[in-house]
């Protein structure tokens, strides 16, 4: 393939995973940003979400989209739910220690992942997407007529894929839209800022770290049932996204949400085009070595604030 | 993934080791209990006596290494229906000399070590007779070496080259399938004369993908064409549109392998990549095992060829041994179980599996199979073996074993998809598939 066509393919790809990555990464971000706990257990919400999106579109059956639409709702909203119930179950109990609540969500990850094991089985299943289309993408070229439009072969993506794209970004607009503009959002923000002084002016703070865990596990959620359609729903395919997650938030900044979607940015189009380019394993090295260098030069991340 | 499963690995190593040092705490007291045992029973004749009596009425116990989760879970379910399917057979015809046969299943978690630990649970916890049983080859080579040291016949259904290669050693055996190199080998010629001669190939990159790469180019080559790509995809891999522009715009032909959970997406992202402008295309069946052929996405590969080890959808001509099986087994006209025609199986391999224990059975009756101690007669007399002709036993087809490379040979299917149904376009014989020798492993000593 021609380094141009090659370039825009790989841009394309690179778009689509950071897209998905941006939802993952910051649904971690925020628990971690509100509640100072960081969830081991993140990677296995968004494979629920999979998981269940399979489920509703099955038993709804009948058009794709039908089932793609019901599955967009329904299945956020259980995980938020179980993630809510599993923070009032456990993370409360152990006070949000934050030793404690790494050693309670790794089991988290565990029950999970081996209870969807048990339910939904070891095999990959597919989710039909509402619409499919393969877009071809035209080239542009100096040829011998001057400016020519040329179909490179293999330069495409499927309509599918756009959407994941921008309904991405839509659901980052309504984020934050949510965060800045509702009281919901302040009060998150203001237990964000110092718990204890929120505890103080009379926010039920026990109520809102709940919220915020639920809230944090829907994003994932979410992001896995725009993604089921391209991949399949599989017990194991949580453990991917929780570390690239994990990498761009140590990149970003832990809790710091702009550098969350820039990290992600970064890390999404540097795996699209370095795995296009050289190899996928490659591209994961670098991700890896940005990570220690970040961890050495600038723990707090790119735009993590320093702590006093 | 990749960075989990090391994870993963590692703390499954360390368990192995604590097991380790458990079970050899139980072995020494087992040897003082042993011990113990033999000085008090001296001169006691009748209790020996009617524990013989015992063991020849006792079931025949065979260890059963099942991919029952990770990623060859698939593959595990169906494996583990089909060998159901044939003990019940056997059973029904009055088991093995005279004993019923028992299957134990240990699940090998698709993992190397944790299937050497399986290998390790059927003789010292179980106290079976054989094992038996796994797919992958990474499993296969992580636990051959232990199933020598234990001195455990492993009959294995792995396709891997691995056991005609004389990387393992005597107790494995593979009876039952046929190998990587001698597949390749005998498709070679019909990708040459209708395909094309220019082919990219895309693999799995481990043991069975290597496999692939390095005979299929070897026989390529001898056709007189040539290999212009080799794309090798991690096992674990979920997205494969970015592996795709490496293929070169040259390639007449696409030869592809893939396994694992996302097989499906493979073959979609292949198709729409290429678009309506694609390479011929040669497939193992692998890349859709488990997979139904109509799934939504997959209309590009209309006039597609695949290779088969058994043909997934009904031909025209079946034998009435391939009918029967069919239904003993649970599967539909287009290979798919009887209950859930969404559940499609791996057809092309799992009979693997019914053969294996039929080779078992007759294994265990020529040499009269009485327990552990005959174990080197059962070997001896599976390595005696040579021409099984096609019956219920073999419905696959007939089978040549040769007991020096403890490896079968028989005949392979190429598959037209036409209508959206595999239609057989070209049998390849044994003979096609036959190769030298690279060990002789009955010169090697128990």
């Amino acid at each position: 393939m021609e380094f141009g066509p090659h370039l825009m393919l790989a841009a394309l790809e690179g778009a689509v995973i950071a897209s998905i990555l941006v939802l993952t990464a910051m649904g971690l971000s925020i628990v971690f940003g509100v509640m100072r706990v960081v969830n081991v257990a993140h990677g296995e919400f968004f494979m629920l979400g999979a998981v269940l999106a399979w489920y509703v579109s099955t038993m709804l059956g009948g058009h794709p989209a039908v089932g793609f639409a019901a599955a967009l709702v329904i299945a956020p909203l259980v995980v938020g739910l179980i993630a809510a119930v599993s923070d009032q179950l456990i993370l409360k109990r152990i006070n949000y220690d934050p030793d404690r609540t790494i050693v309670g969500t790794i089991g988290m990850l565990f029950i999970i992942q081996q209870t969807t094991l048990m339910t939904f089985g070891p095999e990959a299943r597919p989710v039909e997407a509402p619409f499919n289309q393969r877009l071809a993408l035209p080239w542009f070229e100096f040829g011998e007529g001057g400016l020519q439009m040329i179909w490179p072969w293999g330069l495409s993506i499927t309509s599918y894929k756009l959407f994941v794209i921008f309904a991405a970004l839509a659901v980052l607009v309504a984020l934050w839209l949510f965060l800045t503009r509702t009281k919901i959002g302040l009060i998150m923000r203001a237990t964000q800022q110092d718990s204890e002084m929120a505890k103080a002016f009379g926010v039920p703070v026990g109520t809102v770290y709940s919220c915020v865990f639920g809230l944090g596990a829907a994003l994932a959620a979410l992001g896995a049932v725009l993604v089921v359609p391209i991949q399949q729903a599989h017990y194991l395919m949580g453990a991917d996204p929780l570390l690239m997650a994990f990498t761009v938030v140590i990149i970003g900044g832990l809790g710091s949400l702009p550098g969350t979607v820039i990290a992600a940015f970064l890390i999404g189009m540097s795996d699209g085009i370095i795995s296009v380019f050289f190899s996928p394993t490659l591209a994961q090295i670098i991700a890896t070595f940005l990570v220690a260098m970040i961890l050495v030069f600038r723990p707090q991340g790119l735009m993590g604030k320093a702590e006093t | 993934m990749r960075r989990k499963i090391a994870l993963t690995t590692r703390g499954i190593k360390m368990t192995t080791k604590t097991t380790n040092n458990a079970v050899s705490r139980r072995k020494a007291l087992l040897g003082l209990g042993a011990g113990a045992g033999a000085l008090a029973t001296t001169g006691l004749m009748p209790g020996a006596m009617g524990f013989a009596q015992a063991q020849s009425s006792a079931p025949i116990k065979i260890g059963f290494q099942k991919h029952a989760t990770g990623i060859g879970a698939a593959y595990g379910r169906w494996y583990d229906a089909t060998t159901t399917a044939a003990v019940q057979r056997i059973n029904d015809g009055g088991g093995i000399n005279g004993r019923p046969v028992e299957i134990v299943t240990e699940d090998d978690g698709t993992d190397p070590s944790r299937g050497a630990e399986a290998l390790e649970k059927f003789e010292k916890l179980h106290g079976c007779d054989i094992a038996f049983g796994t797919l992958f080859s990474h499993v296969v080579i992580g636990s051959a070496p232990r199933a020598a040291e234990l001195k455990l016949p492993y009959f294995v259904v792995s396709e891997g080259h691995h056991v005609a290669s004389g990387m393992l050693n005597r107790y494995t055996l593979q009876p039952g399938i046929t190998d990587v190199k001698s597949q390749v080998v005998s498709m070679a010629p019909f990708i040459a004369d209708n395909l094309g001669k220019k082919v990219t190939m895309i693999f799995p990159d481990f043991a069975f993908g290597h496999d692939h790469r390095d005979f299929f180019t070897q026989a390529i080559e001898a056709q007189g064409g040539e290999v212009v790509a080799k794309i090798a995809i991690p096992p674990t891999e979920t997205s494969f549109t970015r592996y795709f522009p490496s293929i070169p715009r040259e390639t007449e032909v696409i030869y592809h392998v893939m396994v694992g959970p996302a097989v499906l997406t493979f073959v979609k992202e292949m198709g729409e990549f290429f678009g309506p402008s694609r390479p011929e295309l040669f497939g193992f069946i692998d890349s859709l095992e488990a997979v139904g052929i109509d799934s939504p996405g997959l209309e590009f590969l209309e006039g597609s060829y695949f290779w088969e080890g058994m043909p997934r959808h009904v031909q025209d001509g079946q034998s009435a041994f391939e009918k029967t099986y069919r239904a003993a087994v649970g599967c539909d006209d287009r290979g798919a179980s009887l209950d859930d025609p969404a559940d499609v199986s791996t057809y092309a391999h799992m009979f693997g599996c019914w053969e294996t224990l039929n080779v078992i059975k007759a294994g265990m009756e020529a040499a009269d199979y009485q327990g552990p101690q005959d174990r080197t007669k059962l070997i001896e007399a599976v390595e005696a073996m040579s021409d099984m002709p096609e019956s219920l036993d073999h419905p696959q087809g007939a089978k040549r074993f040769n007991g020096k490379t403890h490896q079968v040979f028989g005949q392979q299917f190429i598959s037209k998809v036409t209508e959206g149904k595999l239609v057989v376009e070209h049998v390849a014989t044994i003979e096609d598939g036959l190769y030298e020798d690279e060990v002789d492993y009955t010169t090697q000593s128990f």
